[in-house]
């Protein structure tokens, strides 16, 4: 355990250096140990584990853009988890209601329909859609593409600098959108 | 979108660099500011008697108490814009300014007093106090919660009220040279509803815009 956070610590602070690839590893890293705290607190919750998904990547986008309130000198793992416990929170929260109205309803009618065990998440994917154009052209194209920023801006006859702020844009609208509807 | 992807886009977005949480509250304090010294300058304005009004310890005092108010508060709602930090360990922070009140109220308990107690407490501008605290805090809660919004504070409330005491110890810092009361005893009364009020309305408006 202590290995394993003293690594991410390490990870991030080459990460705040502008090392992209030590972030992109820290992110995978911490991905599981998030799905399965997201899993525990749905279970907790009599919620169905499927929504599991979405969590963890509304937990990843916080990550994202509140990474400057990390201070360097500290570990990373209670600060990450911290951050992960509030969205977890504010997630069940927020489902609660929904869900519970959902079975409610549906129980009778749902019986034979196994939970979807899958990466994918819905609720990112839905909002996705409602970005502006441009955002969303340079998410897809980055995200599920794989493209990177260079080859997106030769793409969309875009400078890399409007890239990068569309991607930025994109980012930070997706987690407005998921926090507040 | 799956969880990977996602994930890379983010990676992508790593150059992004965005402002220390106290660069943005400073910056947005300091644009709040001018509005409430433009009630301060239009609806009060400083008391006549500022001059000899200085050599009195107690309308110093009053500075010292809101200035002991505003700048640990402001550390604190700093320090809670990271999402691990805890209240605990920081929040006696808060009791200099009740503390130096104590002190105040105390050496003029000692003195001849010049008036009955009552009237020191009641005073002639509670009305005013009650009204231009809150009035000239309005936009500096306002910078101080759109600082704060930059932050990630696990407690929204608790942050917002924070952004309270702030807007308040700064508005009172004001409003001390405006009024011609002095006793401890109004202060610890009339500017401490205030700044209640003030906290009151920040928890209520931070639990909302604070989230992240």
């Amino acid at each position: 355990m202590r290995g394993r956070e003293d690594e991410w610590t390490g990870l991030m602070r080459s990460a705040m250096a502008g090392d992209d690839a030590a972030y992109h590893r820290l992110l995978k890293a911490v991905t599981p140990v998030l799905r399965a705290a997201a899993r525990r607190g749905l279970a907790r919750a009599g919620q169905p584990p499927d929504q599991a998904e979405d969590i963890v990547q509304e937990i990843l986008l916080a990550v994202h853009l509140k990474r400057h309130t990390w201070d360097s000198e500290a570990p990373f793992a209670p600060w990450l988890f911290a951050i992960a416990r509030n969205k977890l929170i504010d997630a069940l929260r927020r489902r609660g209601r929904r869900v519970f109205v959902n079975i409610d309803d549906f129980a009778e009618t749902l019986p034979g329909e196994a939970p979807q065990e899958t990466a994918s998440a819905g609720e990112v994917a839905a909002q996705l859609g409602t970005l502006p154009q441009r955002q969303r052209d340079v998410l897809q194209s980055i995200a599920v593409e794989a493209a990177s920023i260079k080859d997106t801006a030769a793409k969309f006859s875009m400078s890399e600098g409007a890239v990068r702020v569309a991607l930025h844009r994109g980012l930070a609208a997706l987690t407005a959108k998921l926090r507040d509807h | 979108m799956d969880t990977d992807q996602l994930i890379r886009s983010l990676a992508a977005d790593n150059a992004h660099r965005a402002p220390r949480v106290g660069a943005v509250l400073t910056m947005a304090l300091l644009v709040a500011a001018p509005l409430s010294i433009l009630i301060f300058a239009t609806f009060l304005g400083m008391r006549a008697d500022v001059m000899s009004a200085m050599r009195n310890p107690f309308f110093d005092m009053k500075f010292a108490v809101t200035l002991s108010l505003a700048i640990p508060a402001i550390i604190i709602s700093l320090h809670l814009s990271r999402p691990e930090a805890l209240l605990r360990g920081w929040g006696w922070l808060l009791l200099l300014p009740v503390g130096l009140l104590a002190v105040a109220i105390g050496s003029e308990a000692m003195m001849a007093p010049a008036m009955p107690m009552t009237m020191r407490l009641m005073g002639k501008n509670s009305r005013t106090c009650l009204l231009a605290i809150p009035a000239m805090s309005l936009p500096l809660l306002a910078g101080a919660l759109f600082g704060l919004r930059h932050g990630a504070p696990s407690r929204p409330a608790l942050a917002g009220a924070l952004a309270g005491l702030v807007s308040a110890g700064l508005a009172a810092t004001l409003y001390a040279s405006h009024c011609t009361d002095d006793s401890p005893l109004f202060v610890a009364t009339w500017y401490t509803i205030a700044t209640a009020l003030v906290t009151v309305i920040g928890a209520a408006v931070g639990s909302r815009v604070l989230r992240y």
